[in-house]
């Protein structure tokens, strides 16, 4: 068997509170092979955006392994984790985060530049990631020329930018309408079918979850329920540009 | 992340928040500016001092006469006379460390021409006395050491005195009556101007002491001498000629061992020296006041740039997930604070600049406006922008990713 995409044992993560402790994870096992797509479902402090966090190697696990590709990362630096976010990883989040300033074009030229891309091969790869989105005539535009649609295929656009091994999506359809949330799902759908890109998401919409092959449930800390989904939801033919 | 990326960046946000990146700059363009215009009325003082100093001559010694005990009673300085000419020659023959020597002898009086009058001072010594004091003849000639011998009645007028008897008519080889006597004008005096105590220079006539004192009958008894001037070789050994002075009187004097001298020297470079060490600390003290307004305008640049990391606690979070290391962001708010004070920097010397111009105009002051002067400011406004900018930078680069995406 191939190595999984990501392979977490044990995993604990605590936090401080004033003078109490919160165990945000319990010990979680959880093992995601390449090209899955993984929809984590649970109420809110149920510990899944804790799990994001940690996978998104954005936080440390306080004790337990992590390991990306089959690379232990838990134990990284600060700098160590960045450099893997930027080469490895692509975040979606509910709220867009784009930088209101910048077009949409250098919204999604940013992790390049980080990564010290020359100008001009960024702007091409800045380019054909917009027009996967479907987005390439808006380049110019800045977010708030955007509609909320058209914003969270610019974070996807500057998600996959990097050609990522994987996607984190939290909540990235809750601050959108159904028929735009369907969209958004069709688009990490091709993006996991065509690419072979793991998908890990993270919803409390059972609607949306239905997207994905394999739903895992989150409840105090604790994984409770790792089912795959049947009856998977494919949205309608995509109308946009092909991946 | 390379430098121009970063600055590019950096830029960019300075400009989305213009008002602010201004009112930031005025702090810094107001404390450059202040220490240019400083420096540069500080430097313009030193110049001038300076020019007074070449203007009385260099590497000079005054022997002045004096001191002598009468009756229990001590004399001030110049209070008797005890110099005289052989004094004043045995001290330019004898002695190695001197290139020259002169005495000197002043007096005062009306000088006559046409119907125009002027009472000024009357400067007797030897030809030797104008070289000595790097005063060159305009026009005309000194007089000579015969005219000396034979106590000539010919003087040199300085320019003041010039242009009061004689305005635009020349004056060489016309008749002036000094003090009732005909006197013939042999050169014109260049003009030096005040010396350091504010004199002018240029208000004299200058006669061979032996006309002033023989002729004129002032000046002192014929054969001896006011002061004496006395220039050594070159500036190393007016110490050495100092010594060998007090060393060659008191022999002449027949001062023993724990004698009095009835003479004293004084070191005219030492005593312009100190002038000149004096407005020298003025000059750094006004810089140094002017360098408050420049720390001041630095702490301006480091509030704003620790509101300015707060207010983008989330634009921080975002380029913290995107993949920026923590010296990206470091970088990127350092270059900001740089560019703040560098640019505050070149406007606040170019207005210095000008306000230095505008106040040597307005005041009529001497202005110098040093390169070393302008690099130091430039080059301590980058020192103060990364010094002010470190902080709020640092702080931006500690940031919880995840903290930060959270911020609203």
């Amino acid at each position: 068997m191939s190595t999984a995409a990501i392979e977490v044992t044990g995993l604990v993560k605590t936090y401080r509170l004033g003078d109490v402790l919160v165990e945000a994870l319990k010990g979680v096992d959880l093992s995601i092979s390449p090209g899955e797509f993984l929809a984590v479902m649970g109420p809110s402090g149920s510990g899944k955006s804790t799990l994001m966090n940690i996978l998104g190697c954005l936080d440390r696990p306080t004790s337990g392994t992590y390991r990306l590709d089959g690379e232990e990362v838990g134990g990284l630096s600060r700098d160590g984790r960045a450099i893997l976010r930027r080469s490895r990883l692509g975040f979606v989040f509910q709220g867009f985060n784009l930088l209101s300033r910048l077009s949409a074009m250098e919204n999604v030229e940013l992790p390049m530049i980080y990564d010290g891309t020359p100008a001009s091969a960024r702007q091409d790869r800045a380019l054909s990631a917009l027009a996967s989105v479907g987005l390439a005539d808006r380049a110019p535009h800045l977010p708030s020329q955007l509609s909320g649609g058209q914003q969270q295929r610019v974070a996807i656009a500057r998600a996959i930018v990097n050609t990522p091994a994987m996607i984190l999506a939290d909540e990235p359809t809750g601050n959108l309408d159904s028929a735009t949330s369907g969209e958004i799902m069709g688009i990490f759908q091709r993006l996991n079918d065509e690419r072979g890109i793991t998908m890990v998401l993270v919803t409390h919409e059972p609607d949306i979850a239905l997207f994905a092959k394999r739903v895992i449930r989150f409840l105090d800390g604790r994984m409770v329920e790792d089912r795959p989904v049947e009856n998977r939801h494919r949205p309608p033919a995509p109308r946009e540009t092909a991946v | 992340m390379n430098l121009y990326s970063a600055g590019k960046v950096a830029f960019r946000s300075l400009r989305a928040n213009k008002m602010r990146s201004i009112l930031t700059m005025l702090g810094m363009i107001i404390g450059v500016a202040a220490v240019i215009i400083m420096v540069a009325i500080g430097e313009g003082a030193n110049q001038r001092i300076s020019a007074q100093i070449a203007s009385v001559g260099s590497n000079l010694l005054l022997v002045l006469p004096g001191s002598t005990t009468s009756g229990g009673l001590r004399m001030g300085s110049g209070g008797a006379v005890t110099l005289t000419m052989s004094d004043a020659r045995a001290i330019g023959k004898e002695l190695p460390s001197v290139r020259a020597a002169s005495p000197t002898s002043r007096s005062n009086g009306p000088v006559v021409y046409g119907n125009q009058n002027w009472t000024t001072v009357l400067q007797g010594g030897w030809p030797e006395f104008l070289e000595m004091r790097d005063w060159n003849v305009v026009s005309g000639r000194n007089f000579t050491e015969q005219e000396t011998e034979a106590a000539a009645k010919v003087c040199l007028l300085g320019q003041t005195v010039s242009d009061y008897l004689f305005g635009s008519e020349d004056p060489v080889g016309k008749i002036v009556r000094v003090r009732n006597s005909p006197f013939t004008v042999v050169g014109i005096l260049d003009r030096k101007g005040q010396n350091p105590q504010g004199q002018d220079q240029d208000d004299t006539v200058v006669l061979p002491i032996s006309t002033l004192q023989k002729k004129l009958s002032r000046g002192g008894r014929p054969g001896t001498a006011g002061a004496i001037m006395v220039q050594a070789v070159d500036a190393d050994r007016v110490k050495e000629a100092e010594e060998q002075v007090i060393e060659l009187l008191r022999q002449r004097h027949r001062i023993g061992q724990g004698g009095t001298d009835d003479f004293t020297v004084r070191n005219l470079s030492e005593m312009l020296a100190l002038a000149e060490s004096a407005t020298r600390i003025m000059s750094l003290l006004l810089g140094g006041i002017a360098s408050v307004s420049l720390l001041v305008g630095g702490i301006g640049i480091m509030n704003i740039m620790l509101v300015s990391v707060t207010e983008r606690t989330r634009e921080i979070g975002i380029r913290m997930a995107v993949g920026a290391r923590e010296r990206d962001i470091l970088s990127q708010f350092l270059i900001e604070a740089v560019i703040l004070a560098l640019t505050g920097g070149a406007v606040g010397i170019l207005l210095g600049a000008g306000g230095a111009v505008l106040t040597s105009q307005l005041a009529g002051w001497t202005t110098v406006i040093s390169a070393s002067a302008v690099f130091l400011a430039f080059g301590f406004s980058a020192a103060v922008g990364v010094f002010f900018g470190f902080y709020p930078a640092r702080k931006a680069s500690r940031m919880d990713p995840i903290e930060a995406l959270r911020y609203e």
